[in-house]
This record gives C-alpha cells, structure tokens and sequence, in this order.
C-alpha cells in the first residue's frame, strides 16, 4: 500500500512547475489576458513540447499512456500558474475516445487535432441555447466553451447527453471574469459528427476533477502568495504575520486546503483503478475544492489588505481563475445533487 | 500509488478475521460496563495473546511483541470496524503513559506499570491542565516540594477524566520554582490513594462529569515515581501529548459517523418524505462527505509517510482541527435532519439512536477545545507548517 507521488510524478510536476515559473510570470499572464497573441502562441509553443497532448494517450495511439493522477498533476500546476492552456480540452477528450480506436488519437497526440471542450449540456444547459444531434449532425449554441478559439475539433455534448468529435464551427469569444482562458460560444450549423459516444458519467467527472485541480493549484498559489506577503508586510512594528488575526486566516486556508489535494490524488487514482467509488470521489472532489477555493481566494485577498484588491499586485487574476473554475461544469449544488443520483439517493 | 495490499498482507487479513470470528462469542457487551469488569478485562488478554491489542509491546512487559507495521495494525482495525467487535482497551495509561515509560521510564516503572496497565488490571488518568494552566500548559503551579525521599505536593489540577476509577496518576508538578517555566516540571507517577487527595466530578454540557478536579493538600510521595528525571518532566509530557493529538480526528471514525448519518437520513421520514428527498438536507449530506471523503484520503497519506519515516508536514498538523470540527458538524446535521425531535435527550420513546446525536454534538465540542484547542492548532499550522512568527513576547513589566 503506497498513497504518495512516484518519482516520475513529482519529476513530471516539478519540471512543468519549473518552465511555468520562467515561460509565464505574471508580466505574461497580464500580456495574455489582454490579448497578445503573440506571447498566448509562445507559451502555448512551449507547453506543446511537453509532450502534455498525448499524456493521457495510450502508447497503443501514439501517446504517453499516463493517468488521470498524471493529468491532475499537470491541471495542478497550470492552475499554479494561472497559465492558459488546451490541456483540460485534450484530455478530457482523450479520455472520452479511449475505448473508440485508433480514427483520432493519434492526430490529437500529434498536435494536428487542436481540442476544444463544450460539455455544457452535460452540466447546466440554460434557456437560449442547447445543442441536439440529428442524424449525426449537430445543431444550436453551446455556451462557455473551453479552448473552442483556434481549435480544429471539438468534444460537444448534445441534449441527450451523447458526446460527439466535429469540426470546430463558427465561434465567437465570450467575455468573462477569467482573463487567462479564452471562453467561446459555439454555433453548430449541420456539423457531421465523426465520432458518437454514448452517454457515460466518465467524460464529466474527469473534466470536473481537472477543474478541481485547476483549483487545487491557484488556490496553493494564492496560500503562498498570502504567507508571502504576511511574513514580509510590517504594521505596528511588526511583521503582520505576526499576529494571530492573520496568522489564523493563513493557517484556516492550508487547513482547507491539504486535504484536498490528497482527495484529487485519491479520485484520480479510484477513476484510474476503475474502483466503483471514482465518480462519486471526482464530482464530489469539484464541489469540495470549489468550497475550499472560493474560502481561499477571498481570505487570501484579504491577508493582502487593500494590495489585495488592486490591479497592480494581480493576485485577482488567482481570484478570477478560481471563481471560474467553481462554475465551469457545474455549481458545487450541481456536483452535489450529481454525486446523489450516482449512489442512487435521488428518488426515482 | 497503490492501494491494494500485497499478499502476505492480505493473509494477514485473513488471520485476523479467522481469530475475531472464532472468539466473537466472547465479547463483551454494553453491559459489561465498568473500567474493571472481568469480562473485558478477559476480552483484552485474548486480544492481546493473539496480537491484536498491546501488539508491539514487548512480551517482558506483557505485550504481544511484534514488529512495528503501520499496514498490519490498520487491516487488524479495519477488521475490527468491519466486524463491529468491541476493540482493544483505549485508555490514558495504555495510549499515553505505557509508550512515555518505554521509552523514558527506570526498569523498575516499566516492570511494575506496563502489564497491569495494558490488561485493563491498572487504571491511570492525567494530572496535567490546571485551572490557571489550560494552552499555557507550562504556566501550572501545582508545587512539589522536596522532603527526604518524598516530595510534599499541594495545588489542584482539572480535566482529569477517569480520576474516580483510577489507581495511579501521571502529573505534572513544579519541582523549581525558581528555574524557567519550562525548565522547573517534574512528571511523577503515584497512587490515587495517597492521603490528601480529594476528586470532585466535574459536570459539563452533556449532563455527565466526563471529568475531574482532583485537589492535593500535603500529599507526600515517593521521588522513586519521578519519570526520567526531576526538571525534565516538560520534555517528558511532550512524548506524551504527540500521542494525545495523534490519537483526536481520527478519519476513519469520522467516517463511521458519516455512515450512520446517512442511513439515518435515508431512513428517517417526516411528514411522509424521506429526508434524503429534501434538497437542501442532501446538499448538506453530500458537502460533508465530500469533507469525509478528503479526510480519509489524507489520512492514507499520513499513512504512508509514517511508513517511510518522513514527517507528514502539514498533511498531519491539519487532523486535530479539521477532524474534530468535521465529527462536530456530522452530529449537527444529524440533529437538524431530526428536526424537533432532534432535542429529545437521554431518555424516551421517541429519542433515535439513544440520543447520541445530541451528547456527541456537545462531547464534540469539548474535543475540539480539549487536547490544545482549535486556534492553539491554528498557532501550530501557521508557524510550524507555514513557517510564520511566533508572537512576540510581552516585555515584562
């Protein structure tokens, strides 16, 4: 029995960690969030040389054959770095066509099929949009969809709940409170469906749980940031460290925190073990983390006083990432009642 | 990463869940009450002699003797959990005096204390907290004044629980006055039935003295029951309260909890609606397990860094706070789902699950202020776990 990283996965974490910290500081997080595509391209370059599209691949299709922990490992610290990226798009996708051959895995570790995500209809599908599928052609908007700009394909959930590969359609972004991701709103028009799936939990929770690991890493990034700040920041003679008021906020935070890092780990490794327990584990994992998130981005901001609350530190752009991550895929209430109807507690 | 366990653990297994069904017949049950009852007392030296109790205890000391292995002595208490059989004897003296005089005490403590203690023959509580010495643990005053072979000890101690059943006590008294706070504490081991010992119960929330106040006027006592040496009882007692906090927050009663809690709410039906079908009760249900579930999670990472011998950093500092706060709020959910009956206490025809609901919402609390409270917790998370400052001490006046 061993719960812990292997070697190979703390490498793998600690040299993504290592290139984010040089390729994306917050200089280039503010270049990107307001639209230079030129440093977007460079960063995107660099990430692509990771080898990150085929991570969770199987060797079979060309790929890595690395598991949802591996993919948790890497959201984690994309989400440290606040950094703009189609890995959550291509593995979740992945992971959706890992039983349906060889037709598009390989153009996908390969980089020729770029990713984009559109499950809204999986999670919260609201009034002015939807999309139904037709004798294998799509039709309608899907809203808040991930990576949708300069991808060649798409991974779209239809009204049924089936999932289906097409081309990237006609799309135009969506403005948000995260200015590190670019969100789209899609127009399918007759798209042919190259690939149908059948309606399964897995597609889901395994985008949830990487939104959850998203968050694991910004809201670490904003606890570091915080304990920063509050050994360094002096008020009344000393350090504001110091005193128990902030000192607490500091220690609740790692608090909520810890735990949960050890909840991905465990969710991560129950989907990829198959163990029955893996989706109620991931859904659950989103809503928690969006909790401990949500608690952690606010309290971080506040240890940082007034700083806390300018454009100038950007510790908002953290604050941003988390609140969006916290409704992508559904609200915690909307994890919750989910992870309900997968024990089989929602009467019938 | 790897959950499963490896075959020669796996058999292991099977051992303990051959030996638990075999005797389970002689078990004790709720009315076998009392520390010393002969059926427990016999229930404990069959879960000994079988490796299941006192299991890394050295047999001279009457223990069972085997290796330390964390792995083997989770499977035996997941058997237990599994079963629902009555575990080993958890006490003050077994969890934390029997390690403090392994590794600290004289042979003479070891050989007369250990193997009364672990059989359940020998009943210890804890002479620690003071009523002016509660997080300030080193501010107590309870004076041990030298005289021949003896000390003459005078001043009170509080939250001693077990202090009516118990036989011996492990207290913490001042030996130097005029040393540092830290630097002038003895801990010293003597009999509950020296003259000059008054227990008075202390009743708290739950209509129950839990505890103790235990007063000492001119009791006289052998220096032979000092532990390590006289002055170092402050590194002594610091063995010994590890054990205390390791002991507090532990995930897998949680979890039990939480299964209770949800079969009584997948039970439990009010005006013909089973409360599992109200939404806002199941969003609560479902946000706790989510917090279980981490627990547990953390818990088996904890776990493997025992294995290894590694510090499990902050991984560990979090389980007091977040555990007793965690059990807190299970039983407070519990109590809402039952509505107005939800008050019902103690006794009654209408009471559900014998009341534990309500004792265990108040107990919970007291656990969350007992064994260093949450914001001490807080202090040790933020300055060892995130490396902040500590306070700075008041100039003296």
């Amino acid at each position: 029995m061993e719960f812990a990283l292997s070697e190979d996965q703390r490498m793998l974490q600690d040299s993504l960690s290592g290139f984010l910290k040089d390729a994306a500081p917050l200089d280039t997080i503010r270049k990107i969030a307001t639209g230079d595509k030129v440093a977007a391209d460079a960063l995107v370059t660099g990430l692509d040389d990771f080898g990150l599209s085929g991570l969770h691949v199987a060797e079979d299709h060309g790929g890595l054959g690395l598991g949802l922990l591996d993919a948790c490992l890497v959201q984690e610290a994309l989400g440290y770095a606040i950094a703009p990226s189609r890995f959550m798009a291509t593995t979740v996708t992945a992971h959706a066509l890992r039983h349906a051959g060889d037709a598009h895995l390989p153009a996908i570790v390969a980089g020729e099929m770029r990713m984009g995500l559109a499950l809204t209809e999986l999670s919260s599908r609201r009034d002015g949009a939807g999309v139904t599928a037709e004798k294998g052609r799509l039709s309608g908007t899907s809203l808040l969809a991930l990576s949708a700009e300069e991808s060649t394909h798409m991974l779209v959930a239809d009204a049924a709940a089936g999932l289906h590969i097409v081309e990237t359609p006609d799309n135009v972004s969506m403005q948000t409170i995260d200015r590190t991701r670019v969100f789209s709103e899609v127009r399918f028009a007759g798209e042919e469906s190259e690939v149908s799936l059948k309606p399964d939990d897995e597609a889901l929770a395994v985008a949830r749980l990487l939104a959850a690991a998203d968050t694991l890493g910004a809201a670490q990034a904003m606890i570091d940031k915080a304990v920063a700040y509050a050994a360094e920041r002096q008020q009344f003679g000393r350090v504001i460290g110091s005193f128990q008021a902030v000192k607490h906020m500091c220690a609740e935070m790692a608090a909520r925190l810890e735990p949960s890092r050890a909840l991905i780990w465990h969710a991560a490794h129950a989907l990829d073990t198959g163990e029955p327990e893996g989706l109620v584990m991931a859904t659950l994992a989103k809503s928690h983390l969006a909790e401990a998130g949500t608690f952690i981005a606010r309290t971080s901001t506040e240890v940082h006083g007034g700083m806390g609350f300018t454009d100038l530190v950007g510790l908002h752009y953290w604050f941003k990432r988390i609140g969006a991550n916290r409704q992508l895929f559904g609200s915690p209430e909307q994890c919750r009642m989910d992870a309900a109807r997968l024990q089989g507690w929602l009467a019938a | 990463m790897d959950l499963s366990f490896s075959p020669e653990y796996e058999a292991f297994r099977k051992e303990v869940a051959d030996t638990l069904a075999a005797n389970a017949h002689l078990a004790p049950t709720p009315e076998d009450r009392g520390m010393k009852n002969a059926k427990r007392q016999a229930w404990q030296k069959l879960l000994i002699e079988n490796g299941l109790a006192a299991r890394t205890i050295p047999t001279e000391y009457g223990g069972y003797g085997a290796e330390p292995d964390i792995l083997k002595s989770r499977i035996i208490a997941e058997e237990f959990a599994r079963t629902g059989l009555p575990r080993a004897m958890s006490n003050q003296g077994i969890s934390m005096l029997v390690p403090t005089l392994l590794e600290l005490g004289t042979p003479e403590q070891k050989a007369a204390y250990i193997r009364p203690t672990l059989h359940g023959e020998m009943i210890w509580c804890q002479g620690y907290s003071e009523p002016g010495a509660g997080s300030d643990l080193a501010a107590l005053r309870t004076a041990a004044v030298s005289d021949g072979d003896d000390y003459v000890i005078n001043g009170s101690k509080i939250w001693t629980s077990t202090a009516k059943q118990a036989d011996m006590i492990f207290c913490l008294v001042r030996t130097d006055p005029s040393a540092k706070k830290h630097e002038g504490i003895s801990y010293i081991l003597f009999s509950m039935d020296t003259p000059g010992i008054e227990v008075r119960p202390l009743v708290d929330m739950t209509g129950t003295a839990n505890f103790n106040e235990v007063f000492f006027t001119d009791v006289r006592v052998p220096k032979s029951g000092i532990v390590f040496a006289e002055n170092k009882g402050w590194q002594v007692a610091n063995a010994t309260l590890t054990h205390e906090r390791g002991m507090l927050g532990d995930p897998n009663a949680t979890k039990a909890r939480l299964v209770e809690l949800v079969e009584l709410i997948k039970t439990e039906r009010v005006n013909g609606e089973r409360l599992i079908d109200n939404p806002i009760l199941r969003d609560r249900l479902l946000k706790l397990q989510g917090e279980v579930y981490a627990m547990q999670a953390n818990g088996l990472r904890i776990t493997t860094h025992n294995l290894k011998k590694e510090s499990a950093g902050l991984a560990g500092l979090v389980v007091k706070l977040m555990g007793c706060d965690l059990n807190h709020e299970i039983a407070r959910l519990a109590i809402d789902a039952l509505g107005e009956l939800g008050i019902m206490y103690e006794t009654g025809e209408h009471l559900r699950a014998d009341g534990s609901w309500q004792s265990r919402y108040m107990y919970d609390l007291g656990l969350i202020i007992g064994g260093g409270t949450a914001q001490i917790q807080k202090n040790i998370i933020a300055e060892r776990g995130l490396g902040l400052p500590r306070e700075p001490k008041l100039a003296k006046a």
